[in-house]
């Protein structure tokens, strides 16, 4: 078996967002960058199969120097090989996909795993666009998954509860919250990993599909007014206010 | 044409989808172009209500091939509409379908995909959509290299209007079958309240709710109100045995309710990344330093146990969650 994870750099969740001087792209100044969550929890599951059904697991990311540090990382947590295709990965998803399908095509994966989404683009469609480039299942937001024959089994998380898919390998599971506990790299894992290379692809041209033009901050909100009295009193107040001044009720 | 796909639930258009399907009309009528309502499923009874909400065209795909949601057969459905129709823009709701049908119908059109909108506009013929990223803490204007254009649009944002449309309805084939992947069973959470992402009442709880079995008295506000109850990343990670289905916040939901009241929430940026779309905000915190007071439209400065009963006694007596 064979298993690609697709792993995103993301700015960490702590980040203050500053837009940079192009008015479009992030200020990278004081950014401290980090693996996306939803990618932890897809590594992990390759690593879980690995250690189960046995498995070859490929770390894959798309970006440029700093994004080694994503690999190094997926290395020192027990995957078996690194790929980074040089590309912008911070971008379009439908390039992403594209450029992540040029690579696995012709390679045998059995499985490929990512988050459900990158944390801050928040697009939720690389995965999805990745299946079909690649003309393969797909199953998304996923908190259990079990293999088969040539099948997989997923949870998937929906509004009010969640659902079962069943469908063909090879397939592109996308990770929810819930699907495992990530393990923390071992120092024996981070010796490993320094001995293992990256392998360096340029990664393939791509179609453009969509782009940031503009990037802004949000408006300020109206200040607020503090409620007095007891709790009682706070209460009552609060409510009126809902009802006749901000009329929600 | 505006194609916007959309979804039934018990025979009625779901309200996400009927947002779609408005703001669909409203970009058309901007741009002269005719909307077309996109269903599929074992039965599209009920489809002839898109015209209320202004659709030009019904399309309905009927088939028992249908009757389970698979993402490769209604990207495939989508996909085809859109060529058949020759339609410019493809929409849907960001939904738990819509999500996962529309950036793979998008990669099938090579379209551009811009998920969970918040704001959409036409500008020389082409879409032009506005969406939060880092969970809201800014805003991209999104813009689109390719031929067709797709988008989702978040639930609560854009108002569902009623303006009639003609409703002509027209039937597509259902595909044969065969599919990659196919929903085998649907398990409900109990109670079945709507979820967090489309609820127009939201109570959410903190560290400050020290236990989970204290969120019974966030339940009891929210049923008054007529909400559902969330909560913060350090009240779900405390081992108070909270779903994480429950949580607001960066790695959690994204929500955009009407009404957010934040119980013993500090306001963590990971949290305000979750909420922050919010309408009006209240926050109750015994802390007056608390940054969620920056935040809030409403503050209340006391003890949550104290405040929180007092609202549900309030609520009822004022007769709030009947209307």
């Amino acid at each position: 078996m064979k298993i690609l994870v697709a792993l995103k750099q993301v700015p960490d969740t702590e980040t203050k967002i500053k837009v940079a001087a192009d008015g479009k792209s992030l200020d990278p100044a004081d950014v401290k960058w980090i693996t996306s969550p939803y990618d932890e929890y897809a590594l992990e599951e390759a690593i879980r199969l690995k250690e189960g059904k046995g498995a070859e697991v490929v770390a894959l990311s798309v970006g440029g120097d700093t994004a080694k540090d994503v690999l190094k990382n997926a290395l020192a947590l027990g995957a078996d090989s690194a790929v980074l295709l040089k590309g912008d990965g911070q971008g379009d998803a439908f390039a992403v996909a594209q450029m992540i399908a040029a690579y696995a095509k012709d390679k045998g994966f059995d499985l490929i795993l990512c988050g459900n989404k990158g944390l801050g683009g928040d697009n939720a469609a690389m995965g999805p666009m990745l299946a079909e480039l690649l003309g393969i299942a797909q199953a998304n937001v996923i908190v259990k998954l079990e293999l088969g024959e040539g099948t997989f089994k997923a949870e998937r998380e929906i509004e009010g509860g969640s659902e079962i898919v069943e469908g063909a390998l090879p397939a592109v599971i996308t990770a929810q919250k819930g699907l495992n506990e990530p393990r923390y790299a071992s120092l024996k894992g981070i010796m490993a990993a320094k001995k293992k290379t990256i392998e360096e692809l340029d990664a393939a041209a791509v179609t453009a599909g969509a782009q940031v033009s503009a990037l802004a901050l949000p408006p300020e909100r109206p200040a607020g007014r503090l409620l007095q009295g007891d709790a009682s009193q706070q209460a009552q107040a609060l409510l009126q206010a809902l009802k006749d001044e901000a009329k929600v009720f | 044409m505006i194609l916007v796909f959309c979804e039934l639930k018990d025979g009625q258009i779901r309200k996400p989808s009927a947002e779609a399907l408005s703001e669909g009309r409203r970009l058309a009528d901007a741009s002269g172009k005719k909307v077309g309502a996109l269903f599929a499923g074992a039965s599209c009874a009920g489809a002839a209500e898109a015209a209320k909400f202004g659709a030009d065209v019904i399309l309905t795909a009927e088939g028992a091939t249908l009757a389970s949601y698979s993402s490769d057969a209604f990207a495939q459905l989508l996909a085809d509409a859109v060529k058949a129709k020759g339609a410019t823009v493809l929409l849907a709701a960001a939904t738990a379908v819509g999500k996962d049908v529309l950036p793979r119908a998008a990669a099938r059109l090579g379209a551009g995909y811009a998920s969970d909108v918040t704001g959409l506009s036409m500008a020389d013929g082409k879409l032009q959509a506005v969406r939060p990223v880092y969970a809201g803490k800014a805003f991209a204007t999104t813009t689109f290299a390719s031929a067709v254009q797709t988008a989702t649009t978040r639930p609560n944002v854009f108002p569902a209007a009623e303006k009639a449309g003609a409703g002509a309805v027209e039937t597509l084939a259902a595909p044969a079958g065969d599919f990659k992947s196919v929903v085998k069973e649907i398990l409900a959470k109990a109670g079945g309240k709507v979820d967090l992402s489309e609820a127009n009442v939201i109570v959410s709880g903190g560290r400050g709710m020290k236990d989970g079995a204290n969120f019974k008295i966030l339940e009891e506000l929210a049923d008054a109100l007529g909400g559902v109850v969330g909560a913060s990343r350090a009240a779900v990670d405390a081992g108070w045995g909270l779903p994480h289905s429950m949580q607001v916040g960066q790695t959690g939901k994204v929500v955009s309710p009407t009404l957010y009241i934040a119980c013993g929430i500090s306001g963590a940026i990971q949290h305000i990344a979750g909420m922050s779309g919010s309408k009006f905000i209240v926050a109750i915190n015994k802390d007056p330093e608390a940054p969620i007071f920056k935040l809030a439209n409403y503050g209340i400065v006391g003890d949550l146990f104290e405040v929180v009963p007092e609202l549900t006694k309030a609520a009822k007596a004022m007769g709030i969650g009947s209307n």
